[in-house]
């Protein structure tokens, strides 16, 4: 069911917030979105351990990380090895195939694919870059403010603010769509 | 300090306190940026002579092929690698001091990359042809030569300022979203824009930070590399002088010595001029003069070392190419590169001295002097001392070529100064996690 609206807490701490977290889980609310101006490890643990379907779990950056290391040693091999024997050129009694000098060449390639990847995989999973508005967005969340986004219907609106103040959430909003 | 230490200090301040000295040039900070910019004028203006003229306007000739040219090279390359170093290897290691001088440090590492960069154009003359050092599929199938240290270098240097750029930029992205969203009109889309519609969810800083410490895993092995692959272009020669092993260790330790040196005289004025007294405090200075200290030594460990494998191989030629180094036509350089960079930096013993920024500001020129003169040393003046006296002959640089290496000075500077205007110099959000997860009053004793 495609939300109608939703609920903002905001605070100063994250602790009230997370209080909140537990309780809307407990309640089985789904697709709640947390906000921070610095990384939040209990905000990151309830994605990790909580949440369900993309955003949940550990992240997959990691796996990014290795295909593009993988990718860009193999790619560093073939690339010194084959333009080698593209054009055989003796020198210096050496063999056209020199892996160690090729190594140096592989390393760094593996290090900048890894790298790329990376970026990638941050850009794809973090949903980067963004230009649509984000629901419950507020500007403070980047300067001094955490937040929690609830997406509900009307009717639940009322309960979720009063787990946002039961908790001690200083500043309570109800989005609408 | 220790009195606003005690305060705490709330997310809205750390945020004005970091973006307030930026957008609003003083007159002072103009007259720099203008020294800086003519400065960066009259190198190019250097090169374009010797472009329109030949290299013959350069002091390089034979015995000497290699000069100040590639001695800047490696100079500047050497700066660049401290701020990986303070970036990537201290992050993880979980050092808390980290944070107050990662931005800038990184900022250092692109500028004198690029710096670094146009050395090898400069030097070789046509660089219009710069192209023919990249392996691109041509007519004749003809490649570059994977065995020579010349493209191992491309390489290197080509992933080094990549990989520096995006760890750059990467940790620049939450910053860059704050300072969206206290803009209004142009600066917020301008801003914006480089953002990338960063929202803080929570989602978004999970892949951020697993992004983040991937980064700083491939950083550090990048940041050995790259100089070791540096100092092969000399090692990897038959050059007495040149021919050692001892050479990447050799020159790694260098580069990160010389780059916190410069470290050291970019953030010393600049926490004066931008009042950043409270994040950047006596104990980040303390742990850096340690870390230099502790470079230095290994540095003059590498001196005697070379000096006593010379004498101990019994090679009568490697033996007269370092007495020439210390009694020869370029001893007063030797003897200036090794008090600035044995000698001197041994006051930072004393704890003293260690929290003394005049001190430690007079210090960092004199390393880095040092520095230039250990590369200079290394390069030309071994080449003029070669296998047999037919070769050996005496490098002068031109007045082109001081000019070319002024004109990097200023270069560097004057990207650096369009930084600090531009860009926060602190990461706003690494500062407000420490002071978060250390309370204020307990600020200084985590990063002391």
């Amino acid at each position: 069911m495609k939300p109608a609206a939703g609920v903002v807490g905001i605070s100063s701490r994250e602790e009230p917030l997370v209080r909140t977290l537990g309780q809307l889980r407990q309640r089985g609310y789904r697709n709640v979105k947390t906000f921070s101006p610095v990384p939040s490890e209990k905000f990151e643990e309830f994605h990790e351990k909580f949440l369900e379907g993309p955003g949940s779990g550990k992240s997959p950056v990691r796996v990014y990380t290795l295909f593009g290391g993988i990718l860009g040693l193999l790619s560093g091999l073939a690339l010194t090895i084959w333009t080698s024997l593209d054009w055989p050129l003796l020198t210096g009694g050496k063999p056209i195939v020199s892996i160690p000098p090729y190594l140096v060449i592989a390393f760094e390639m593996t290090i900048l694919f890894g790298g790329l990847f990376t970026l990638a995989g941050l850009l794809i999973h973090a949903r980067l870059p963004q230009t649509a508005p984000e629901a419950g967005y507020r500007a403070r969340f980047s300067v001094d403010r955490f937040g929690v986004f609830v997406p509900c219907e009307y009717q639940q609106a009322e309960e979720v603010k009063q787990l946002f103040h039961a908790a001690g959430v200083e500043e309570v909003s109800v989005e609408t769509a | 300090m220790s009195a606003t230490n005690q305060q705490p200090v709330s997310f809205t301040q750390i945020t004005d306190d970091i973006l307030a000295p930026m957008w609003k040039p003083s007159r002072g900070y103009l007259l720099l940026l203008f020294a800086a910019f003519s400065l960066a004028v009259v190198g190019g203006l250097c090169w374009l002579h010797q472009i329109n003229t030949g290299m013959g306007v350069a002091g390089i000739a034979r015995p000497a092929g290699w000069g100040i040219y590639i001695s800047t090279f490696v100079f500047w390359v050497g700066i660049a690698h401290s701020g990986t170093l303070i970036s990537a290897i201290l992050y993880l290691f979980h050092v808390p001091w980290r944070a107050a001088i990662s931005r800038t440090a990184e900022a250092m590492t692109i500028f004198a990359v690029m710096t670094a960069g146009l050395f090898p154009l400069i030097h070789i003359g046509r660089p219009w042809l710069f192209y023919w050092l990249i392996p691109y599929p041509n007519q004749r199938h003809l490649w570059v030569n994977f065995r020579s240290p010349l493209i191992w270098d491309v390489f290197a240097i080509g992933t080094y300022f990549t990989i520096s750029l995006i760890f750059w930029y990467v940790g620049m992205i939450p910053d860059l979203a704050a300072i969206r969203d206290r803009s209004t009109g142009r600066k917020r889309s301008i801003y914006g824009l480089f953002a990338l519609g960063w929202r803080g969810s929570g989602n978004q800083w999970r892949h951020y930070k697993a992004a983040y410490l991937f980064f700083a895993a491939l950083a550090t092995p990048l940041v050995i590399s790259v100089h070791s692959v540096v100092s092969w272009d000399f090692a990897v020669g038959i050059v007495p002088g040149w021919h050692s092993t001892i050479f990447a260790p050799y020159f790694v330790a260098g580069a990160i010595f010389s780059g916190l040196a410069m470290v050291c005289t970019l953030i010393i004025p600049l926490r004066r001029a931008f009042h950043l007294e409270k994040y950047i405090t006596l104990n980040h200075f303390n742990q850096l003069s340690k870390l230099i200290l502790f470079m230095s030594l290994i540095v003059s460990y590498a001196y005697v070392m070379e000096f006593f494998i010379a004498w101990y191989t019994g090679n009568p030629i490697e033996r007269d190419s370092y007495y020439y180094r210390a009694f020869g036509d370029y001893q007063t350089l030797f003897w200036i590169m090794t008090v600035c960079n044995c000698f001197v930096p041994l006051v930072l013993f004393f704890r003293k001295m260690r929290h003394n920024l005049k001190v430690l500001f007079a210090l960092s020129l004199l390393i880095n002097v040092g520095m230039y003169l250990e590369r200079f040393i290394i390069i030309p003046v071994s080449l003029t001392h070669g296998f047999i006296p037919n070769v050996w002959g005496l490098y002068t640089p031109s007045i082109y070529e001081i000019g070319i290496l002024a004109g990097s000075f200023g270069f560097f500077f004057f990207l650096f100064l369009l930084f600090i205007k531009f860009l926060p110099v602190l990461p706003i959000f690494e500062i407000k996690e420490v002071f978060q997860s250390q309370p204020a009053k307990q600020f200084r004793e985590a990063t002391s």
